[in-house]
């Protein structure tokens, strides 16, 4: 009972990662002081885009343009179906489903950060050889969680509160599986 | 005010010259070193002044922005001058800005700084600046620190008395230093006292957009209104102007209008006198005037010109205007923060003159006068007297004043600052400054609510100062603790132009307000591109209008050919850029026009004439990035009959 109304919990928790950010990557240099900011939600890219941009096309790399990158227009969907999910398994007290449930959420979780490393890679690897700097031996790919110098910019990647309420969600979810085949094996 | 310099100049002189006589000439000024005024005016690399200064540039028409207690230029606001920095007055835009009924004049002289406020206080929202040579009054918003409306004032000729406001910015004030015949005409110079008046005018602020517009002018006698002073408290609706020249002098004036021992501060019920225009008294008179408004969507100004303005003679508005006699020669009308004493700054005068409001009122009351001047009462000066300071100094000019009930008074002659006590009058304390002190700045220091830690001196004369750079030297500013019982000097700094009356405000009222970009969507300019892929060039007869755009590192288009001579090329450039500070600049070899810079968002138009056929190049002149050298593009103009057709490019490859 207390596990079905804990798994109801944290899916309907999960509704707010549509209104706020994921992911975010923040740029540093010396002549941004305030710092250039990325900020990634689960269906768009905010921040300092066409800035970002602009300064990107000295080395050559694609323009970011939200409306042709593909996950952001599935990704609302997936959030959806592992909510509903959710709301399933707790109804129901079928232990195979919270099992699968939890497994998709991890593979989810793992697929994306794949995805998004590919993404980096392709951006940061992936340069027009018409650019106007070119560094050899550079890539500009950013760290998939942490920083790195990336000539004069500091890149950092880190989650966004959307992304830790996603992180907790999977620990959460992990620990009520453990609970249920642990303790309740009758 | 050129004027009075050189008739102070030759008062100074002469007093110097008693003081060597006397044995006492030579100043003395020990080292700042052991005191701690280096730390006082020292701002870390990085960290942010407390105040910000607004200080006139007088003959250099603009005005430029400082920091207290740094002393360092932040910027110089162009206003009533051309600025080929960065085209104001040359762009299309904004040539509009500078005209007048005498056509497009590119200069003026201005003097006086207001801050707009709120309940007596600066808000911090705009900054009001007159031009003395050909009448007008300026706007600066202070979100863009721009010019963005400057109206013309008829029936003025030296627009000195001015741009002064009321405690909630409903008027601010433009009072005529010469007097002229209204309607302007062909008359005898010698007709003087029959034919000439003394404009005063009241403009009045949107209280939403701050726009300005003549609400009514007062027709006065013909004396010369020099500075003036809104009441506040319990004076408020009360404006104070002081006016020097009552002999109705026209020649010789240095002579003529020094004979009489008092001139006046007039008095006027401005609150009175604006439910009298309500109810319909006044006379609309034929006049033209322009008015000039600049709007941020559009990045442009337009010209209206306006084709009355309604006056008021004495005997419209009996009973609200009242002549205050005031020794002599007046300057300063300077209303203390409780609003209850006047301050007349006479020149000339031995002593410095308060007047009490309160008994202003009873004086009216009891109409304690003492006669009057076409048909204006003038009020007793006893009766209106709280008290008068004995030898503050010579040539006392300008008062302001702290929070804690102490007024500060410029000495021009004498050269120094007098402190004394508003209620008491004792003088408490004076300062020397280098040399012949104009206006000074306290911040908030003509309002309700001063802020008394510094003192602004704006120097007139000065020499010695600073390392020589030939016969013309910049003028100076000098920067004095006032926070204890005594002025101590902390700091001298050159200034742009020659400094009148300026205005302080914290720093923080305005820059949490300060605007980074335009933002490109809501460009409304009739020639905005928005993209570079609408990047274009267009014909119409002879015009060509380039439609360019800007963004770091390039120019499009950037090859440009077609253009013959005989067309007048157009260049309307938008900067792409939504980062804060990266302006793109403009131009072309040969533009007799100036450059442009064009802000993030912004759109500007140069207009080009080529007189020859050949290749023009044209660059970026801002510094905009690491690839700025090469943000470049050539335009290839042609003979009249050339069969060249109209082409334009970016980033085409060699074939």
């Amino acid at each position: 009972m207390k596990s079905r109304i804990a798994i109801f919990s944290i899916s309907l928790i999960l509704i707010s990662v549509y209104f706020i950010p994921v992911w975010r990557i923040d740029l540093e240099a010396p002549q941004y002081p305030e710092g250039l900011g990325m900020n990634i939600w689960i269906n768009k890219i905010t921040g300092d885009l066409n800035t970002i941009n602009n300064l990107n096309h000295y080395i050559g790399m694609k323009s970011i343009e939200p409306d042709s990158i593909q996950e952001l227009k599935i990704m609302p969907y997936v959030l959806a179906f592992l909510i509903l999910i959710g709301i399933v398994v707790s109804i129901s007290s079928k232990r195979i489903l919270l099992l699968g449930w939890v497994l998709f959420f991890i593979i989810l979780g793992i697929a994306g950060g794949v995805d998004f490393y590919l993404w980096e890679y392709d951006y940061g690897h992936n340069l027009s050889p018409d650019a106007a700097i070119k560094i050899p031996g550079m890539s500009y790919q950013p760290p998939l969680i942490g920083t790195k110098e990336l000539a004069n910019f500091t890149a950092s990647s880190l989650p966004d509160a959307g992304g830790y309420i996603l992180i907790a969600f999977g620990i959460l979810s992990v620990l009520i599986l453990f609970y249920e085949l642990k303790f309740k094996k009758n | 005010m050129k004027n009075q310099i050189f008739l102070n100049k030759g008062l100074f002189l002469v007093f110097v010259f008693i003081l060597i006589l006397s044995g006492c000439g030579k100043k003395t000024q020990g080292p700042l070193i052991e005191s701690d005024a280096p730390n006082k005016v020292y701002i870390e690399p990085g960290k942010y002044d407390e105040f910000y200064a607004f200080v006139s540039g007088g003959f250099s028409g603009q005005m430029a922005v400082y920091g207290l207690p740094s002393g360092r230029l932040f910027r110089e606001i162009p206003v009533f001058s051309q600025n080929p920095e960065n085209g104001y007055g040359y762009t299309e835009e904004t040539k509009p800005m500078l005209e007048t009924t005498h056509g497009f004049i590119p200069w003026d002289d201005s003097h006086h700084c207001e801050l707009s406020m709120t309940d007596g206080v600066p808000d911090g929202r705009w900054l009001f600046i007159n031009g003395n040579n050909t009448p007008r009054i300026a706007r600066v918003d202070l979100k863009t620190f721009k010019t963005v409306e400057i109206i013309e004032i008829p029936n003025s000729a030296g627009n000195h008395s001015s741009p002064f406001i009321t405690p909630n910015s409903e008027y601010v004030v433009a009072g005529t230093r010469f007097s002229i015949p209204i309607e302007n005409k062909d008359v005898p110079i010698s007709s003087y006292k029959d034919n000439f008046k003394g404009a005063i005018s009241f403009l009045k602020v949107d209280k939403n957009t701050g726009e300005m517009g003549i609400a009514f002018q007062l027709i006065t006698p013909p004396f010369d209104y020099d500075l003036s002073h809104a009441g506040k408290g319990p004076s408020d609706g009360w404006f104070f102007f002081s006016c020097y020249n009552s002999e109705q002098a026209h020649t010789l004036i240095e002579v003529n209008a020094s004979q009489k021992d008092k001139d006046y501060i007039m008095a006027v019920n401005w609150k009175k006198i604006e439910e009298l225009v309500a109810q319909g008294k006044g006379t609309e008179m034929p006049t033209e005037f322009y008015h000039n408004k600049y709007e941020d969507k559009t990045h442009s100004a337009k010209s209206e010109i306006i084709k009355k303005v309604k006056t008021l003679k004495p005997e419209d508005i009996a009973g609200n205007i009242f002549y205050i006699p005031c020794p002599k020669s007046p300057h300063g009308a300077d209303v203390d923060p409780s609003g209850e004493f006047i301050v007349g700054g006479g020149k000339l005068a031995s002593v410095i003159p308060v007047f009490a409001f309160s008994k202003m009122v009873k004086a009216i009351e009891g109409k304690e006068f003492e006669g009057e001047v076409a048909g204006i009462p003038v009020l007793k000066y006893e009766s209106v007297l709280s008290g008068e300071v004995k030898n503050p100094g010579l040539g006392p000019l300008h008062t302001e004043f702290d929070d804690k009930g102490h007024a500060y008074t410029s000495c021009f002659v004498s050269s120094e600052i007098v402190k004394w006590d508003v209620k008491t009058k004792e003088v408490i304390d004076r300062i020397p400054v280098y040399y012949s002190v104009g206006h000074l700045l306290i911040p908030g220091g003509d309002s309700k609510k001063p802020y008394g830690k510094y003192l602004l001196a704006m120097n007139k004369i000065t020499k010695d100062r600073f390392l020589p750079t030939g016969p013309e030297l910049t003028q100076s500013a000098q920067l004095i603790d006032i926070s204890g019982d005594k002025m101590k000097i902390l700091l001298d700094f050159p200034t742009v132009g020659e400094p009148h009356y300026a205005q302080g405000i914290p720093a923080e009222i305005i820059s949490k307000n300060s605007q980074r970009i335009y933002k490109i969507e809501e460009n409304q300019h009739p020639y905005v591109t928005k993209a570079e892929k609408d990047a274009r060039v267009e014909r119409k007869g002879n015009e060509i209008h380039v439609y360019m755009t800007a963004i770091r590192s390039h120019l499009a288009p950037d090859n440009i050919e077609g253009v013959k001579v005989g067309d007048v090329v157009y260049f309307h450039l938008t900067n792409l850029e939504q980062d804060w500070d990266i302006p793109h600049g403009f131009t072309i070899m040969g533009n007799e026009n100036s450059e442009l810079l064009v802000m993030p968002g912004e759109t500007c138009t140069i207009k080009w004439t080529p007189k020859t056929a050949g290749m023009y190049p044209f660059y970026c002149t801002d510094f905009c990035s690491a690839l700025h050298q090469e943000m470049q593009g050539y335009l290839r103009v042609s003979a009249k009959d050339s069969n060249v057709p109209l082409t334009f490019s970016i980033g085409k490859k060699e074939q």
